[in-house]
């Protein structure tokens, strides 16, 4: 079983839902990724999404694509993010670490070099934003044959047959983003959000986790009643953005971000929905 | 003229892209989940209408009335005298209502964009030539218009961000990345899966998404079609060589598609190669760049080792793009159109010398493709001729001259 697997597994037997912190690599400097990460996971954080910098985030907004320009100021390439996956790998073996990015550094890398040296790095997934399933066949044969879960986005605009493809694809969990936008935007509409749940969950098996537009604890509490993982990034890459001459107060307000939605869920799904 | 065909070795090239949008190795769709249900729409629509008269008849009587078709094909005598070779005809999409050839393209989406029932239109531009036929086409359909243009650009073409604002668009400056076209296009990327209920995207050249550079292409095609004819009455033959400016590749694909299948036809796309190939200072993927993914499509990339996208640079702001259309990257690749550089400097002395002999002044675009036509024709004989797309006019472009020649205007 992959460690996504073992990890969802586990939170459900607990009647826990899963809590995905998303950090652009790098940001703002190098040495603040491996720190970040751990501190995270103390904070609350079940399986970490880890952005790869790219020059062009066009699925991002203004906060991700600012962090990708402040990661690249110090070349902050996919080689030296699974750098960074191993060194965590040191001292943490069971948090499940899930890469995000765009296609272009992993082509220039090679499929099968990447599928090989991330399984090596300790990765657990990998998720290119802009590879729907129809392209996806060749990158997720290769990173299945590494053992690593390749996760595909679900979207507002995903019909009931690409819902189908992108489950025989997909492994892991699947991503659903809420709403018709990129990451940061503000506007999350929470009963849409169920009954797409529901016409999803008819079609696969896998975790769902759902993301873009959490931007507070009561979004995440509410958002873990009717999903398996919360997925919560720009408001914390602000952080991130607000400290960058202190990366290490960025880090103590982003782990104080993700407590408070660690308590919330935790709260609202031991509890029955009002 | 007659040519051997090697029907077993010959691809049809009608039958490009596949059902995907695959052009050999290259194109496809490249987007985030978000849009992929909208291409797949905007494919459906685009199928459906090319068959439909009305919508061809309403598309053809625009293109005759509004934009003033078919542009002319224009020999070039003097110039010819002077370069002492091969026939030089300029096709004359400089002719055209905004000045460019990219109006065949803004014409045929927007129709296309009223059918769907969409009422925004959103677009990306560089020289603002795109932009300006964008708002100009939304202007005449009463349909609300944003550009996104970079910052750097905004600045060097005034002009035309004040023509898109005379025509009631807005136009927003972008200012991430390196500020110009590539940048603008992400934005305008960004819009779309923001608005997508409402929006239609008017992509200005053959890159992006399938089915864009499918699409694109056919709407520029008339500019192949048109000057086949044209050469062949002027004629009585094929010309011996088509010459073409390629930026994402809109007007170098529009002239070529048409003559693909004959063989006796050479094609040269030519890039930008700013300061230089070897300063890497270019806007020239296909001449020095390598396969990768951005904007939708797999294509040749002006990229690092690690894949990340890297400046460009050209003196014509509508070269100046790290991509280009999948279609070229394949025809490169197969070998049937060769793709060359010019410089900026080489551009430059091209502009000067067709508006001294001939009285035409060109786009620092097509400028590029004029310098390739005037190495090119004097190895030819004068029996053979050559058709170089006067892709656009240089009025945009005399602010830019004048500043690089230390001219106050
Ligand atoms: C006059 C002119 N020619 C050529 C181009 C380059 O575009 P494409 O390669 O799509 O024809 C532009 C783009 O702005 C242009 O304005």
């Amino acid at each position: 079983m992959s460690r996504i697997a073992a990890r969802f597994e586990a939170l459900k037997a607990r009647g826990r839902k899963a809590l995905i912190p998303y950090i652009t690599a790098g940001d703002p400097e190098p040495g603040n990724t491996v720190p970040l990460m751990h501190e995270m996971v103390t904070a609350g954080a079940d399986i970490i999404e880890l952005g790869v910098p790219f020059s062009d985030p066009m699925a991002d907004g203004p906060v991700i694509q600012q962090a990708c320009e402040r990661a690249l100021k110090h070349r902050t390439s996919l080689r030296k993010v699974l750098e960074m996956v191993r060194e965590f790998r040191r001292d943490n073996i069971e948090t499940p670490v899930v890469l995000m990015g765009y296609l272009n550094p992993v082509e220039i890398m090679g499929y099968e070099t990447l599928a090989e040296d991330a399984a090596r790095a300790g990765v657990d997934g990998v998720l290119t934003v802009d590879l729907p399933p129809e392209e996806s066949a060749e990158l997720a044969g290769a990173l299945k044959r590494h053992g690593i879960d390749p996760i595909f986005l679900l979207a507002p605009t995903s019909h009931e047959g690409r819902i189908r493809s992108v489950s025989e694809v997909a492994a892991g969990f699947v991503y659903y983003v809420s709403l018709k936008g990129v990451t940061g935007a503000a506007t999350l509409d929470v009963d849409a959000v169920a009954e797409k749940l529901a016409l999803i969950r008819r079609q696969t098996a896998l975790p769902v986790g759902v993301g873009f537009g959490i931007g507070d604890a009561e979004a995440a509490a509410k958002v873990s009643r009717i999903a398996d993982a919360v997925v919560v990034g720009s408001v914390l890459v602000k952080r991130i953005a607000a400290n960058v001459d202190d990366p290490a107060a960025g880090r103590r307000e982003v782990a104080q971000v993700l407590a408070d939605m660690r308590r919330a869920m935790d709260q609202a799904t031991t509890t029955t929905p009002a | 003229m007659s040519t051997v065909i090697k029907p077993e070795q010959t691809p049809d090239w009608r039958a490009f892209p596949d059902a995907r949008g695959h052009f050999g190795p290259y194109g496809g769709r490249f987007v985030s989940e978000t849009l992929m249900e909208p291409l797949l729409e905007l494919q459906e629509a685009y199928q459906r209408y090319l068959q439909d008269p009305q919508f061809l008849d309403e598309l053809d009587r625009d293109l005759v009335h509004y934009v003033g078709r078919p542009s002319p094909l224009y020999l070039a005598e003097r110039l010819t005298r002077e370069l002492g070779g091969a026939r030089v005809y300029l096709k004359r999409e400089d002719l055209n209502h905004t000045g460019a050839h990219k109006v065949n393209n803004t014409i045929g989406q927007a129709l296309l964009a009223k059918r769907m029932g969409k009422t925004r239109i959103i677009a990306e531009t560089g020289a603002g030539q795109h932009g300006v036929a964008t708002a100009t086409v939304a202007a005449r359909l009463g349909l609300e218009c944003v550009v996104y243009m970079g910052a750097e650009d905004i600045q060097r073409q005034a002009p035309n961000v004040y023509r898109m604002r005379l025509l009631g668009a807005r136009v927003v400056p972008v200012t991430s990345g390196s500020r110009t076209l590539k940048d603008a296009l992400n934005e305008a990327m960004r819009d779309w899966v923001t608005h997508v209920d409402n929006t239609f995207y008017i992509i200005g050249t053959v890159a992006g998404p399938h089915p864009y550079p499918a699409m694109v292409r056919d709407f520029q095609a008339i500019i192949g079609r048109e000057a086949r004819e044209q050469y062949q009455a002027a004629e009585g033959r094929l010309p011996d060589a088509l010459v073409a400016c390629v930026g994402g590749g809109s007007n170098a694909i529009g002239l070529f598609h048409p003559f693909l299948a004959d063989e006796g036809v050479a094609m040269y796309g030519v890039e930008a190669a700013g300061d230089g190939i070897d300063t890497g200072r270019h806007s020239a993927p296909l001449c020095a760049g390598k396969p990768g993914v951005l904007h939708g499509n797999r294509t040749y990339l002006m990229e690092d080792e690690d894949g990340q996208i890297i400046e460009t640079h050209s003196v014509s702001a509508g070269l100046d793009y790290p991509g280009v259309g999948p279609e070229h990257a394949w025809l490169k690749d197969v070998g049937r159109v060769q793709y060359v550089p010019i410089t900026d400097r080489e551009a430059m002395e091209a502009f000067h010398r067709l508006t001294r002999t001939e009285g035409i002044i060109p786009a620092l675009e097509s400028s590029h493709a004029i310098a390739y036509g005037l190495k090119l024709a004097p190895t030819l004989d004068p029996a053979q001729g050559i058709i170089i797309n006067l892709s656009g006019r240089g009025d945009k472009d005399i602010n830019t001259v004048a500043r690089l020649e230390g001219i106050e205007l």
